[in-house]
């Protein structure tokens, strides 16, 4: 295995150089992949123009979904949501399962893919585009993905694989699989499942990689002069990082990340919360903004539709509710009852969305920051709106960036991985191989501009939710199932309060 | 009913002085020991994806090993005439060690100096500081 390190090691410079020494092999790689990959790109985002804004499909398969389960689960968001708290604060945890994966765990585990640049420039796109308003319908559409997230991560646990040696492999891949299997339809399920991991292993590479080393290098190169034009130089160091975590199994620099990511989340929460209270009197202004913009928005290309896409298509893209993703980080929990995890799972959008992109979104609108047409957008909207009121805080959002750009990475490598496996068989060789792949395309997002490519791997993210979507319908029944069983049981008191 | 010494096996550096203490205690007054490791935890660590997917496995493994140490030294004693019992928990030591001594009704918690001199032992205060403060029973810290 050090051998295998050794030489990725050795390659990645090569790579890097080539990309540096030979500027055009950018476009180059551009020119030669857009005549395929643009295609498929334009089918998943495949807009229709509603009141003069694009409206992409997907975006409307993931909300109506949302809409549906939140219908056929009974508002399972709000109705369960104390009892969320509840398994969250460890109030069922059998003490004789003390060391096993906790809820706290698993969620948090599962935000630290989710949490990151979405909730800062998408939501400075998303202000900036649909007006005040957006954070209206971004807020409903993070409700109502709790309900998907609900649904996915109680089928991501029930069906998973658990193997002899007591590892676990989970998600959309396998209860595609097995319980389209279960229900007479083998084939359709085993194509979903392959057609979900290639997209997720595509997601995996490029949305949940390329694009993350891209952006952070964006950032980093903003701040520090010194890395202007040295992408390669960038991605080699992140690389080598998210080597000796995933190829390496160096937990130490993992274990820090994850203690600062959400350190970082808390700061970032905090500063919006003290910019907030800072302005107090403005909040009944911005609330009515908020209130006013979704309903009659002015200088909002598209009126009331054009705020509420762009608050569905932002808090989509940030939550990942229905992508499936999260079902993979969740299946890993060991617990008795998979419908324990879909009550943690519905979490995260309500955490991800309602909590985190509201406070950027109030941050914008309090301190006045979002001028319409004023160009001034995504990442640079929001940090032009935490620096009106402490203006160091651009850095403290770039290193925020980065921090957040590397925990999606190695979340990301996992559910890349987890697709990977399904579709190789497992065994370490096969592993490493995805590893190093992975951590080549680390170098590859930073140092080139491949604009089609990237485009391309995030397009894959949205795709893995046509095939999971289409599982989750014809499934839902069986959650139904789980979940009455499990409410009988805390009825009957068979599964009760350990505290 | 024997009395019942809670002996927290921590600091494997430690354990030879920290069990010959105890199993002369015993001895003198005809106590039960109770040897105890626990594997420090917390349910609200942070983890990667690839981490929590192998959790099941490593606890398994950590039990084992826990057990590996534990489990010769209560054979001992109980070779030796004594009677001796062990567990391995998982979970924060001050506290555990704390609950088994209520559970047992234990009269006395033993326990290893760790010695470490680190900055966060110094600023929070190790296993040693944590018993003395909250101890439900008389605590004995071999040296």
């Amino acid at each position: 295995m050090l051998k295998r390190i050794i030489l990725a090691c050795a390659g990645l410079p090569f790579m890097a150089t080539l990309a540096h020494a030979e500027g055009g092999i950018d476009q180059a790689i551009s020119d030669a992949v857009a005549p395929i990959v643009n295609p498929i790109v334009n089918t998943i985002f495949y807009s229709v123009p509603v009141f003069g804004t694009q409206f992409p499909l997907i975006v409307a398969w993931l909300v109506v979904a949302a809409v549906v389960f939140t219908v056929y689960f009974g508002f399972i968001q709000f109705r369960g949501f104390g009892h969320s708290i509840s398994l969250v604060k460890g109030d069922y945890l059998d003490p004789n399962d003390a060391g096993e994966v906790t809820p706290f765990q698993a969620l948090a585990t599962a935000l630290s893919g989710t949490v990151g640049l979405g909730n800062i420039a998408g939501v400075g796109v998303a202000v900036y585009l649909g007006g005040p308003g957006a954070t209206f319908w971004m807020i409903l559409a993070g409700l109502l993905g709790m309900a998907s997230k609900f649904t996915e991560c109680i089928l991501g646990v029930h069906y998973r694989n658990v193997y002899e040696d007591g590892t676990v492999s989970g998600g959309p891949m396998y209860y595609l699989s097995k319980g389209l299997s279960e229900k007479g339809q083998a084939t359709l399920g085993k194509f979903l499942a392959i057609f979900f991991s290639i997209c997720c292993i595509g997601g995996a590479l490029g949305g949940g990689n390329m694009f993350q080393a891209n952006q952070s290098y964006a950032q980093i190169s903003s701040i520090i002069p010194f890395f202007e034009g040295k992408g390669w130089l960038f991605g080699l160091i992140m690389a080598a990082l998210v080597g000796v975590v995933i190829i390496g199994g160096i937990k130490s620099i993992a274990k820090v990340t994850e203690k600062i990511v959400p350190g970082m989340a808390i700061l970032y929460v905090g500063a919006a919360l003290v910019i907030i209270g800072m302005n107090f009197s403005e909040i009944p202004d911005a609330v009515a903004a908020i209130f006013t913009g979704a309903f009659a928005p002015t200088a909002v290309a598209g009126g009331v539709v054009g705020a509420l896409i762009q608050g569905f298509k932002r808090a989509a893209f940030s939550n990942e509710a229905g992508i499936g993703s999260a079902s993979i980080a969740h299946s890993a929990v060991q617990t008795k009852h998979p419908v324990t995890e879909g009550y943690v799972a519905l979490l995260e959008p309500f955490i991800d969305t309602v909590v985190i992109c509201t406070m950027t979104s109030l941050v914008i609108i309090i301190t006045g920051s979002w001028v319409p047409d004023s160009g001034v957008t995504g990442i640079a909207l929001t940090s032009k709106a935490f620096e009106a009121n402490f203006s160091w805080f651009g850095y403290i959002l770039a290193i925020a960036a980065v921090l957040f750009a590397f925990s999606t990475m190695i979340s990301w490598s996992y559910y890349g991985l987890k697709a990977w496996t399904y579709m190789f068989g497992e065994g370490k060789a096969k592993e490493i191989t995805f590893k190093l792949i992975f951590c080549i395309f680390v170098v590859i997002g930073a140092s080139m501009s491949l604009g089609p490519v990237i485009d391309f791997s995030d397009a894959m993210i949205f795709a893995m939710g046509i095939a999971n979507i289409i599982g989750l319908y014809m499934l839902m029944p069986k959650v139904k199932a789980l979940l009455a069983d499990y409410r009988e049981k805390l009825a009957s008191g068979e599964i009760k309060k350990m505290k | 009913m024997s009395d019942i010494l809670i002996v927290g096996v921590h600091n494997p550096a430690h354990v030879s002085r920290t069990v010959d203490f105890a199993v002369s205690q015993a001895k003198k007054s005809g106590a039960e020991l109770h040897f105890v490791q626990v594997i420090e935890w917390s349910p609200y660590s942070f983890h990667t994806a690839e981490e929590l997917a192998e959790r099941h496995k490593r606890r398994d493994q950590e039990i084992e090993r826990a057990l590996a140490i534990v489990k010769p030294i209560a054979d001992k004693v109980n070779a030796s005439g004594g009677t001796a019992t062990c567990e391995v928990r998982h979970g924060h030591a001050g506290e555990i060690l704390c609950e088994i001594a209520k559970n047992k009704k234990a009269t006395q918690i033993v326990i290893g100096r760790t010695g470490s001199s680190s900055l966060t032992q110094r600023l929070l205060g190790g296993l040693a500081i944590t018993l003395a403060q909250i101890s439900p029973v008389p605590l004995t810290i071999v040296p």
